[in-house]
C-alpha cells in the first residue's frame, strides 16, 4: 500500500547536521578563525562586502566561514542580516579626493600631482606557484617610500581634465535624495545614482563580462583608465540634533574613474565623458568593469544607439545580481510536480491526437507498401 | 500574547521584519486591494530564504499575521513538502504563531503552485508565492512596454498567444500559470498553479494576497471578485479532467499527483492536496467504525 | 479632392545635434491619396515619416489628422491611449525590415489576427477567415496560414506586413520602402498587389521612396527631399516629366540613365 512521503522536518534537520560536519572538514586540522579569514582572505571579504553591500569586515569573514567560502552563499547571509538592521541615517558623500592612497595609478598621464603609487598589486608579478608559501613564514618587509614634497595631495585626474573643460562635468547638486535600491522597487528607467548601486552590489563576474563585451565592440566606449585609487576615506555623518559632520570611522576603497571619447552633440562641444566605478576595499577588476558598463548605460543620455546588452539597462539591472540570478536558478530543485503533472497530462492528449492523426495518413500507405 | 512573549528566538522582531518594513509591505497591500490585479511595486527586502523560494509571499505572510493566527504552509498542495515545512517553521520560530495543516483551521495559507480542494471561507487570506508576476513577460520582455500594455489595457497579445496554442494543437494548450482578467480590468498571471485551480479564484469569499519578493511586485483579488480565464468564444476555458478518483481517498474533481510506484511502469493518481485527502480518509474511517 | 485633408503636417522640423534633418516640412494629405515622400539617403525622408508616426518627437512643428469622427485633432495633444489606439485601427505602417514590422515568432494567421484581438475580437474561427480572407487578397496561400514569417521569403512578408496592417480597414498607411531589397520581378508584383488594394480601398497613403519608378506608378503626387527641405512638389507626372529644381533634374536624368 502506498504511504505519501513524510518527514520533510527531520530530513531537513539531518541535513543540516551533515552540513555543519561537511563545513567543519576533517577535525584534525586546525579550525579557521574568523580574524584569520579577515585578515588572509582580504580580497574575498572586500568582494563580499561590496555585493553583501555592507562595510564589515568581521562580518563578512564570518559569512564566509559559514558559507563554507562560497561567495555568493556568504553575500547572501550578510544581505539578510542587513534587511534587519535598523537605519538611522545616510553618511556625508565620501570625498575621495581625499584619500589616504595606498595605491593610484593613471594611464593617461605619466606623471600628475601627487605621482603614481603603485602600492600592493598582482599587476608585474609573475604567475608561478609560490612552493614556499605553503610552508608558510613572514614575508619581507617592503621599503617605505621616500614621500614625495606632494605626497599627500592626490586631486583625481577627472578633477585635472575638468579643471581645462575637457571633461563632463557632474551635474550641480539638486539636493533631492539619492534613491535607494534596497529600499524602493527599481522603476525603469533608473537614474544613473540607482544604477550605480545595482553596479556595485552586481555579481563580479557578470559585471567583468558585461565590461569586456564593451570593449569586443558590444557597445564600444573607448575608454582610458583616467585614474584608479585605493585606500581609506573617512566617513562622516551629520547628526541632527548636532548639525555638523562627526567623524565615523573610515573605510577601503577602490575608485575607477574611466574617461571615454565623445564627439558631442548639437548643444554640447566635444569633450571627455566619464564612467564610474566604486567598491569597497580592493577590487579594480570589480571598479573597473563598473566603470565600464555605467558608460555604457549612458547611452540614452548622450544619445548613442542601443544595441548592446551592456547598453540596455533593463537588461543588466535586472540580471546582475547574484543572489536573485542564484535563487531563481536554484529553484528550479524545488518540486514542480503539479505543473509537471499538467505538463504530462498535455503531452500525452498531444502524443494521443498525433497518432490518431497519423493513423489516418499513414494507413493507405501502409497498406500500399505491404 | 503580545508579540515580543511570542518570541522564543534572539534577536529579531516578531515575523522578523521590522514594523516600518511591514507597514511598508502593508500600504502596497492595500493599495492592491484597491486596484485588483493592478501589479504594485513594493520594496522587497533581502529575506533569509533565496530569491524564488517564496520570499514575496514569506514578507505578506510576515506584513499580515499577527499574534493570534493560524498559519498553513503548503507546497504543490502538500504541508509536508521541505520548502513548505521550511517556511512554516520559519514563522514558527520568528513569530511563535500557532500553525495548522488543516484548511478549514487555517485563517492565512500560504501557498505554492495549489489552490486548498477544500472551498475557502471569509475572513481567511490566501497568500501565493509568485515567481514571475507579469503575465505579459514572455511575449515582451520589457518591463517599460508592459506597463503601458497594463495601462491602456491592450491584451492583445496575449490572445495572439491562445490563438497561436490552437492554431498549432486545436486547443488551448496552456496548462499552468493560465493568464485571468481580474473584475474586468487587469491581466493577472494567477502564479503558477494549474489551470484546474482557477475556477476557485472566481468570487472566493477569501482574500486572495500574491507577493514576487526578486520581481518586486504584490497583488491581489479581493473577495468576490470576478476572475476570468481567458479564452475564445468558440474556444471556450477547460480545466483538466482525471480519468480516476484519488486512489487513496476516492475523491474525484480534485487534482491528482501521479507516483510512480516502479520501473515496470506502475503509477497511481493520489490527491495533491494532502491536507483533503486526509480529512476524507479520517471520515471514511469513522463512518466505517462508527 | 476639394474636401479637407485627412492629414496636415505643418513647419516639421527635426535636429540632431547641429544637423537639421527636417527643415520646416509641411504638406496636406487627402483621403484616397498616395504621396511619395523621394530623395537620397541622408535628404530627412525616413525621419518626416518618424515624425508623422509619432516615433520620433518634433522639435517643431505639428501633426493634424481628421479622425472617424470628423474631428481634426492635432497628433501631439493626444493621449498615449488615443494615439495608440489610432495607430493600430485607423493608421498602418509598412516597414522597410519586415522583422520591425511583424512578430516573427508567431504565426502568419497570428500576425494578421493580431489587431483584431486588440480591438476586441474573441472568436477564434471567425479571427482565422478574416486572417484567410486576407492573406488571399496579398496572394499568399492559404496552406501557409501557420507558418512564422520567418520561414517566408522577403516579398512575402512584405505581403504578409500589408495583410496585417489593412485588416482593420485603416484609412492611412505609412510605407517606409516597402519594396526596396527585393528582386525585381518580385518587386513589380508587389508594387501591383499595392496599387490594386489602393485603389479598391480608398487608402491615403504617405510612401517613402529613393526608387522614382516607384513613386511613378503608385502615387498621384510627389515630395522631392534633399539636406532636410522639401526641394520640390507636385503632380508625380508633371514632377518626373518636367523636374523645376536643378536637383530634381538631376535625380530623374540619373534614374533615366541607369
Amino acid at each position: 500500500m502506498y504511504v505519501a512521503v513524510k518527514g520533510g522536518e527531520a530530513a531537513i534537520d539531518n541535513a543540516h547536521r551533515l552540513l555543519a560536519q561537511a563545513r567543519r572538514g576533517d577535525p584534525a586540522v586546525p579550525e579557521l578563525d574568523v580574524a584569520q579569514i579577515r585578515e588572509q582572505m582580504g580580497l574575498l571579504v572586500d568582494r563580499v562586502m561590496t555585493e553583501g553591500s555592507l562595510y564589515d569586515p568581521d562580518l563578512a569573514a564570518l559569512a564566509l566561514k559559514q558559507a563554507r567560502g562560497d561567495v555568493v552563499e556568504a553575500v547572501f547571509l550578510v544581505r539578510a542580516y542587513r534587511t534587519t538592521l535598523p537605519r538611522f541615517g545616510a553618511a556625508l558623500p565620501v570625498e575621495t579626493g581625499a584619500m589616504a592612497v595606498a595605491r593610484r595609478i593613471s594611464a593617461t598621464f605619466k606623471d600628475m600631482p601627487g605621482g603614481q603609487v603603485l602600492g600592493p598589486t598582482f599587476d608585474y608579478t609573475h604567475r608561478l606557484i609560490d612552493f614556499a608559501l605553503a610552508a608558510g613564514g613572514d614575508p619581507e618587509p617592503a621599503a617605505e617610500a621616500e614621500p614625495d614634497s606632494d605626497a599627500g595631495q592626490c586631486p583625481r585626474v577627472t578633477d585635472i581634465l575638468g579643471a581645462a573643460g575637457l571633461l563632463e562635468t557632474s551635474p550641480p547638486e539638486d539636493g533631492a535624495p539619492v534613491g535607494d535600491l534596497t529600499r524602493e522597487p527599481v522603476d525603469y528607467p533608473a537614474d544613473r545614482a540607482l544604477r550605480l548601486q545595482a553596479l556595485a552590489r552586481g555579481d563580479e563576474g557578470f559585471v567583468l563580462a558585461l565590461g569586456y563585451s564593451t570593449q569586443r565592440g558590444y557597445g564600444r566606449t573607448h575608454p582610458f583608465v583616467g585614474e584608479i585609487r585605493f585606500g581609506k576615506v573617512g566617513i562622516e555623518f551629520v547628526p541632527e540634533e548636532l548639525g555638523f559632520p562627526v567623524p565615523l570611522g573610515a573605510a577601503a576603497l577602490t575608485e575607477c574613474q574611466m574617461v571615454n571619447q565623445f564627439h558631442g552633440s548639437g548643444a554640447v562641444p566635444p569633450q571627455f565623458t566619464r564612467g564610474y566605478g566604486l567598491v569597497f576595499g580592493q577590487s579594480e577588476r570589480k571598479a573597473m568593469a563598473m566603470a565600464l558598463v555605467d558608460r555604457s548605460l549612458r547611452a540614452a543620455e548622450l544619445g548613442e544607439a542601443i544595441v548592446s546588452p551592456a547598453q540596455d539597462q533593463e537588461f543588466v539591472l535586472a540580471h546582475c545580481d547574484s543572489l536573485q540570478a542564484t535563487g531563481f536558478v536554484e529553484h528550479l530543485k524545488l518540486p514542480h510536480y503539479v505543473d509537471f503533472q499538467a505538463e504530462l497530462e498535455l503531452v500525452r492528449r498531444l502524443r494521443a491526437e498525433h497518432a490518431a492523426l497519423h493513423e489516418k495518413v499513414e494507413t493507405p500507405i501502409r497498406e500500399a507498401a505491404e | 500574547m503580545s508579540p515580543a512573549a511570542a518570541l522564543p528566538q534572539t534577536g529579531y522582531n516578531f515575523a522578523y521584519l521590522d514594523e516600518g518594513t511591514k507597514r511598508m509591505i502593508r500600504r502596497a497591500i492595500l493599495k492592491a486591494v484597491a486596484v485588483p490585479g493592478y501589479q504594485v511595486p513594493f520594496a522587497a527586502r533581502e529575506m533569509p530564504m533565496p530569491y524564488g523560494w517564496g520570499t514575496g509571499g514569506v514578507q505578506v505572510t510576515a506584513a499580515i499575521l499577527g499574534a493570534s493566527d493560524v498559519l498553513k504552509v503548503i507546497d504543490q498542495g502538500a504541508d509536508d513538502t521541505t520548502n513548505a515545512v521550511s517556511i512554516r517553521r520559519f514563522f514558527g520560530r520568528t513569530a511563535g504563531v500557532a500553525t495548522t495543516t488543516r484548511t478549514a483551521e487555517a485563517t492565512v495559507i500560504q501557498t505554492r503552485h495549489r489552490i486548498p480542494e477544500t472551498p475557502l471561507t471569509e475572513g481567511q487570506i490566501l497568500v501565493y508565492q509568485v515567481p514571475i508576476p507579469e503575465p505579459l513577460r514572455f511575449l515582451e520582455p520589457r518591463e517599460t512596454e508592459t506597463r503601458q500594455l497594463h495601462a491602456l489595457a491592450e491584451y492583445g497579445l496575449m490572445h495572439v498567444k491562445l490563438y497561436e496554442d490552437i492554431a498549432r494543437h486545436g486547443h488551448i494548450a496552456t496548462t499552468y500559470a493560465y493568464p485571468v482578467e481580474v473584475a474586468g480590468r487587469y491581466v493577472m498571471d494567477p502564479s503558477p498553479t494549474p489551470k484546474f485551480d482557477n475556477p476557485k479564484m472566481d468570487d472566493c469569499p477569501a482574500l486572495q494576497l500574491f507577493g514576487a519578493g526578486r520581481e518586486k511586485r504584490i497583488y491581489a483579488v479581493p473577495p468576490h471578485t470576478r476572475v476570468r480565464s481567458l479564452d475564445f468564444e468558440d474556444h471556450p476555458f477547460r480545466v483538466q479532467r482525471f480519468e480516476r478518483p484519488c486512489a487513496l481517498c476516492g475523491a474525484e474533481d480534485v487534482y491528482l499527483d501521479e507516483v510512480v510506484l516502479d520501473d515496470a511502469g506502475g503509477r497511481m493518481f493520489v490527491c495533491s492536496d494532502t491536507d483533503h485527502c486526509e480529512t476524507r480518509r479520517d471520515a471514511i474511517a469513522h463512518g466505517e467504525s462508527a | 479632392m476639394s474636401q479637407a485633408p485627412l492629414l496636415r503636417a505643418e513647419g516639421l522640423t527635426k535636429r540632431y545635434g547641429a544637423r537639421l534633418a527636417c527643415d520646416g516640412v509641411g504638406f496636406d494629405l487627402h483621403p484616397g491619396e498616395v504621396l511619395a515622400v523621394v530623395g537620397e539617403s541622408g535628404s530627412g525622408k525616413s525621419t518626416l515619416l518618424g515624425l508623422i508616426a509619432g516615433e520620433t518627437a518634433a522639435d517643431g512643428g505639428s501633426v493634424s489628422y481628421r479622425m472617424r469622427d470628423g474631428t481634426v485633432r492635432d497628433l501631439a495633444e493626444l493621449g498615449a491611449a488615443e494615439r495608440r489606439a489610432l495607430m493600430r485601427t485607423d493608421w498602418g505602417f509598412v516597414r522597410q525590415d519586415a522583422a520591425q514590422g511583424l512578430r516573427m515568432s508567431v504565426s502568419a494567421g497570428g500576425n494578421v489576427g493580431e489587431r483584431l484581438m486588440g480591438v476586441g475580437a474573441r472568436h477564434y474561427a471567425e479571427i482565422r477567415a478574416a486572417a484567410l480572407d486576407w492573406l488571399a487578397r496579398v496572394e499568399i496561400a492559404a496552406d501557409r496560414i501557420d507558418d512564422p514569417p520567418t520561414r517566408f521569403s522577403g516579398g512575402m512578408r512584405q505581403r504578409l506586413q500589408i495583410a496585417r496592417n489593412l485588416v482593420t480597414a485603416p484609412r492611412l498607411v505609412l510605407m517606409d520602402e516597402p519594396t526596396s531589397g527585393l528582386d525585381v520581378s518580385v518587386q513589380a508584383r508587389l508594387l501591383d498587389t499595392i496599387r490594386g488594394l489602393v485603389a479598391e480601398l480608398g487608402l491615403a497613403v504617405l510612401i517613402v521612396t529613393h526608387d522614382l519608378a516607384v513613386a511613378r506608378l503608385l502615387s498621384h503626387r510627389i515630395l522631392v527631399m534633399r539636406g532636410g527641405r522639401v526641394i520640390e512638389t507636385g503632380l508625380t507626372d508633371q514632377v518626373l516629366d518636367d523636374p523645376q529644381a536643378a536637383y530634381t533634374q538631376l535625380l530623374v536624368s540619373s534614374v533615366l540613365a541607369a
